[in-house]
Parts: C-alpha cells; sequence; structure tokens
C-alpha cells in the first residue's frame, strides 16, 4: 500500500481544534474537514444556517488572510444579506438551489453587475461591469453565496499571481512562496479552509498549476463546456472558466452548476450536462489510463515523478489498465502558446483605449509632454514622426495602466501578427496547434484519460521567476496543450515533497468526457487522504 | 539577437504603447530570447496542415435577428473617463 493511502484517521484534524482553543469565540464547525458536499446536509438538515456557515468563513478570511492575501475585497455585507435571505427561503420551505447556503469565492475576472472587477489590473480600478457573466448568473440562480473577489495575475497573464497589480497571494502550506496562477487566490482560499468552493479561469494552466501548488482540486473543462460571456478576455480560443474545491465531488457539484450552453456566447457548446455530482461516485469499469512518455523526461522533479508514479499504482490496484502513450508534438506546446495566446491578448487588449471605460492618462499633462517634444523636434525638421495627441493619450493609458507582463505579451502578439511575419509565426502555431490536437485524438483512441504531472517542480519562492519570463512561460509545460487541444482537464493532490509541499495529479479527458474524467480522479481520491491534509496553521510565521 | 531596438519603438506605436528607454532595452532583450524559442516550431514539418484557430466543430453560429434590449446610453458612458453625457471625449484628432 503506497505512502498516503487511507490507513487510519488522519492526525491533522488537531489543528482545527487548536484553531478553535485558540478562538473560543469561533463557531462550532469543522471548515477545515468538512466537504461543500457535506455542508450542503448539514445546511439541510438545519445543523448550520447558511449565515453561520458564512460567519465562520468569513473569520477564518479574517484570522489568515492578512498572510495569505488570497482576497482583493472581501463582501462581508453583501455576502450575509444573501445568507440571510437564503436562510429565509428555506424556512419558508422554497425551491432551493444546488449550491443553496455556500460560501463560493470568484476570480477576479468574471463581471458583475455594479460591483468591482478589475482582472488584477491598475486598468480596471475603478471598473463597474454594467451586466453580469452568466457563470455569475448560475452561481446566483444555484443559491450560493458569493463572499469575495479573489487576487489573479494581471488579465490572467503569469503562473505565480505575482504579476497582480494589488498584492501577493502567499502558499498557504509556505508563505515564502507562490500559490501558482493565475487563479492563485481562489486555490489560496481553498488551502486555507476560508471557503468550501471558488471559481477560476485556465488559459494555459490557471487553474490546474495553482490548484497542484495549493494541494487542491482544479478542473479545466472542455472549450465550450462553460459560457465565457462576461469572462474579461485573455486569449479568447483558450479561456475557459472551472471550479476550484477540496475534493473531486465538490468540483463535480461546482461544475454542474455553471456548465451549460449560453446562447450569449457563441464558441459555447450546445452538448447536454451530465449530472456530475451524482455520477462522480461511481468508480470506472476497464478504466484505461495513458502515461505520456514525453512528460516524464528531463527536468520533471524526482519527488513529483515518484508520486505520479504511485498514484499510477493505486489505479492499478482498483483494476485500472496502464498504457505507454507518445505525444510527439507535446514538447511543442509552450512555444505554441505563448504565440497564439500573446496575439490573441494582443487584440484582446486593444479595447483598453482610456476612452470607453478604464484608466486614462492625465490628458493636459501629456499634451505638455507633446508640446515640448514638439518644440524639440521642429528645430530638427522631423515632427512627421510625432504621435497625434488622441494616439499618446491611448499610448500613455496603456504604458501606465497595464503591468510589465500584460504589456510584454501584447508587444509579443503584436510583433507575431505583424507585416511579414505573420506566416511564420501565428499561421505556423495554428498548424502545430492541430498536430497536438491530433497527438491527443490518437491517445484517446488507446485510452479514456491520461495521467502524469501537473507542473516539474512544487511551488517556489517568491521572487524567484519574476525576471525571467521564459522560465515562468516553462511553468506551463504540461498543462497549455490541453487548452490548445480543448481537451478537459484536472488537478488533485497526489502526494508532498519532503519539505511538505503538495504535489498534483494532473488527468486529462477527451472533450466533453468530463464525466469520466471526475470519476477517475473520484476513485483515486476515494483511496487516498492527500485531499484531507490542511496546512500546519500553528507553523504560519505572520509576515 | 532576432529582434532590434527599433522592431520593439515600431512594434510599439503598432501596438499602442508609450514605453521608456529602459522598458526598451529590456523588451530587446526578453522577446528576442522569447522569439528564439518559439522559433523551434520551425522545426516541424507543417506542410499541407489545416491551421487550427479554434477546438471545437461550431460554424457560423448566428442567433434569430430580432431587436433585443442593450445597454443604456447612461450605462454604456457610465465607466467612460470623460463623456458629456451624449459622447465619449477624447482629445482633439484634428489639428489642435
Amino acid at each position: 500500500m503506497p505512502h498516503g493511502m487511507m490507513t487510519s484517521a488522519t492526525g491533522f484534524r488537531r489543528y482545527s481544534e487548536i484553531e478553535r482553543a485558540t478562538h473560543p469565540q469561533g463557531v462550532d464547525m469543522d471548515l477545515e474537514q468538512t466537504s461543500a458536499t457535506d455542508l450542503l446536509s448539514e445546511l439541510g438538515s438545519g445543523n448550520c444556517s447558511s449565515v453561520e456557515l458564512t460567519e465562520a468563513c468569513l473569520q477564518q478570511v479574517a484570522r489568515h488572510d492578512d498572510t495569505i492575501g488570497a482576497f482583493l475585497q472581501v463582501e462581508t455585507e453583501s455576502a450575509l444579506a444573501r445568507a440571510a435571505s437564503i436562510d429565509q427561503q428555506r424556512a419558508a420551505g422554497d425551491p432551493l438551489g444546488p449550491l443553496a447556503g455556500l460560501p463560493v469565492a470568484v476570480k477576479d475576472i468574471l463581471c458583475r453587475r455594479g460591483v468591482p472587477t478589475t482582472c488584477g489590473s491598475r486598468m480596471l480600478e475603478n471598473y463597474l461591469p454594467p451586466y453580469n457573466a452568466t457563470v455569475i448568473e448560475r452561481l446566483e440562480n444555484a443559491g450560493a453565496v458569493i463572499i469575495g473577489r479573489t487576487n489573479m495575475d494581471e488579465f490572467a497573464m503569469g503562473s505565480s499571481t505575482e504579476n497582480s497589480a494589488y498584492q501577493l497571494t502567499r502558499n498557504p502550506w509556505d508563505p515564502e512562496r507562490i500559490p501558482g496562477g493565475s487563479s492563485g487566490g481562489s486555490a489560496a482560499c481553498l488551502a486555507a479552509s476560508m471557503v468550501p468552493l471558488s471559481i477560476g479561469t485556465d488559459t494555459g494552466g490557471s487553474i490546474r498549476q495553482p490548484a497542484a501548488l495549493c494541494g487542491v482540486v482544479g478542473v479545466k473543462p472542455s472549450y465550450g463546456r462553460v459560457s465565457r460571456y462576461g469572462l474579461i478576455a485573455y486569449a479568447s480560443s483558450l479561456d475557459q472558466v472551472g471550479p476550484l474545491a477540496r475534493t473531486v465531488e465538490d468540483a463535480a457539484l461546482l461544475l454542474e452548476v455553471i456548465a451549460g450552453h449560453d446562447p450569449r456566447d457563441s464558441t459555447s457548446a450546445p452538448n447536454e450536462v451530465p449530472r456530475y455530482s451524482t455520477t462522480v461516485r461511481e468508480p470506472l469499469e476497464g478504466l484505461r489510463i495513458g502515461l505520456v512518455k514525453e512528460h516524464f523526461g528531463e527536468g520533471l522533479d524526482n519527488e513529483i515523478a515518484s508520486a505520479i508514479e504511485q498514484a499510477v499504482r493505486v489505479y492499478e490496484s482498483l483494476g485500472a489498465s496502464v498504457h505507454d502513450i507518445s505525444m510527439p508534438h507535446a514538447g511543442y506546446g509552450v512555444a505554441t502558446y505563448y504565440i497564439i495566446a500573446p496575439c490573441e491578448a494582443s487584440s484582446n487588449l486593444a479595447r483598453y483605449d482610456g476612452v470607453h471605460y478604464g484608466y486614462r492618462t492625465d490628458t493636459e499633462a501629456m499634451l505638455k509632454e507633446l508640446q515640448a517634444e514638439r518644440q524639440l523636434l521642429s528645430t530638427q525638421e522631423d515632427e512627421g514622426n510625432l504621435d497625434s495627441p488622441l494616439v499618446r493619450m491611448y499610448r500613455r493609458s496603456r504604458a501606465e495602466g497595464l503591468g510589465a507582463e500584460v504589456k510584454r505579451r501584447i508587444m509579443l502578439g503584436t510583433y507575431a501578427l505583424s507585416e511579414g511575419y505573420y506566416d511564420a509565426y501565428y499561421l505556423k502555431a495554428l498548424k502545430v496547434r492541430r498536430l497536438i490536437r491530433g497527438d491527443y485524438d490518437a491517445a484517446f483512441k488507446q485510452v479514456d484519460v491520461l495521467a502524469g504531472p501537473v507542473t516539474s517542480s512544487p511551488a517556489f519562492r517568491c521572487g524567484e521567476k519574476t525576471d525571467d519570463p521564459l522560465s515562468m512561460y516553462l511553468e506551463d509545460l504540461y498543462t497549455v496543450t490541453a487548452n490548445l487541444a480543448g481537451v478537459a482537464g484536472i488537478s488533485l493532490p497526489c502526494g508532498f515533497t519532503s519539505s511538505g509541499l503538495p504535489i498534483g495529479l494532473q488527468l486529462q479527458s477527451a472533450p466533453f468526457q468530463e464525466e469520466r474524467l471526475l470519476r477517475a480522479a473520484a476513485m483515486y481520491q476515494a483511496e487516498t487522504d492527500w485531499h484531507t491534509r490542511r496546512p500546519p496553521w500553528h507553523d504560519i510565521r505572520r509576515i | 539577437m532576432p529582434l532590434s531596438r527599433s522592431d520593439v519603438e515600431r512594434v510599439s506605436l503598432l501596438a499602442r504603447l508609450q514605453l521608456g528607454e529602459e522598458e526598451l532595452d529590456r523588451l530587446t532583450e526578453q522577446l528576442s530570447q522569447i522569439v528564439q524559442y518559439v522559433e523551434q516550431l520551425s522545426e516541424l514539418d507543417t506542410e499541407g496542415v489545416e491551421p487550427m484557430a479554434h477546438t471545437l466543430d461550431l460554424q457560423d453560429v448566428v442567433r434569430p435577428d430580432e431587436r433585443r434590449p442593450g445597454l443604456s446610453r447612461e450605462e454604456a458612458l457610465a465607466n467612460a473617463p470623460r463623456h458629456d453625457d451624449e459622447c465619449y471625449r477624447v482629445p482633439a484628432v484634428l489639428g489642435d
């Protein structure tokens, strides 16, 4: 029996007992060990109210978020009011949605009517969306209590959440380290037991990588599974909204709520949504697992490689068959992604022009600057190269409102799409994208799911990669191909390094096979207890 | 280096970004490094491969051509840095 398989009750519950002893005012609720699914039955049976649960979550945020920095904004008043109204509806016997009364944290990238939505950028610091994203509508209709907006890399560009214009988010397992990104806040708040569920987005790994580094579960649904309406765009052919949770069952519950066709998103698929939350408990007979040999090469941390091998052994012990698969183009994923995503970003982010919404530079100062330049140039008879006031307003607004990584990707995409380079870069990348999809299609003829690592190394230290964009991009090695091909993927906890950092197991399935993906993941989780481990709070230093 | 400083300057105008001297230097180096990395795609023979712009088989998704309520002018202007209640205001486009 591999280390970590469930042998007895875990010893980790004591941390929450310590917490309660330290905070005698805390409500009697084990937020660390109660899943969203179990909390729903507690709410349903009247053992706790949504107000009590929401208060307990808010208390956990108050205790730890000064250190962790997962939330950009905690919406105490609206969350408690919402919880109270759900409690009233329940008392009145009104029909309730599938998430009725459950607190959910949402990445600050989904538009909510009249609620600040910044996308981690100064550009949108004062932006109040005039409409709700479809995912927000679905959460509200399901009875969820949105308790706040979580931190993220600016415009979802990054793998560490260090590119947020507002704050650092720290990994609850080691506050010296990053939580991953771009959905770092959504992963960290779960690891820190501040909420039972959260929403993230994944364009090249932005749900799966932080889930892996924080020791929680994260699902990147197939492209088209979840509506992108109201999702602030980064790379539209790759972006997908997905659930994060502490158990696979909880992730299935949340995915079932947010998935489905939306006439307002022309790239949303009309496929029916299976009852993930029910079927997730049914093990798969004769599961065929593929190991992509290109994923186990040079550069993969030894402890991660061995944790994945152990996980595969768990599947074998459950009767799954294991097959070696080759994806000859997998190694080209990062290069392909870092052409396609910046190209799409350069086009999508052209909307931030300082005119319609978002940040605008100080126009008076801009005109003065231009006047001074004109005087200087008039002596050189070269005035023709000077920006017009409108163009200079665009350029200054964008330069001041956008951060370094966002500018880098806009520049890269603009270059790759500029005259003379389009064929060599963008068109070439689209062709390689087809080859990568071909690798997946061939693989899924032989196996049901692919298993492998999420990241090549555990969470790195804050600041370690900020000056080296390419090494940050290589973080996405094992995750980007799923986005390029539109397939579904999940990250779930499968162990710890010797220094106590979480390791994630990635499973991937063919497009729209999330049901199979979740069932396969739940089979592993039923045999192991990694997902029940919690950060050692008593060791956390105040930073 | 695949990109010269003047390439980066030219692209910064296309991208409508104003970059300082230091930023131009740094980006020349960083973008060159990234472009060198992505150029590995040229090793692959993609003769006859259909480009894949997105992954779904959906084509020409249209909705019925019916009038529907949209944003009011007030709502559309509400987030504008400058407006005059009817239009967005921008610096002079023609002359001064």
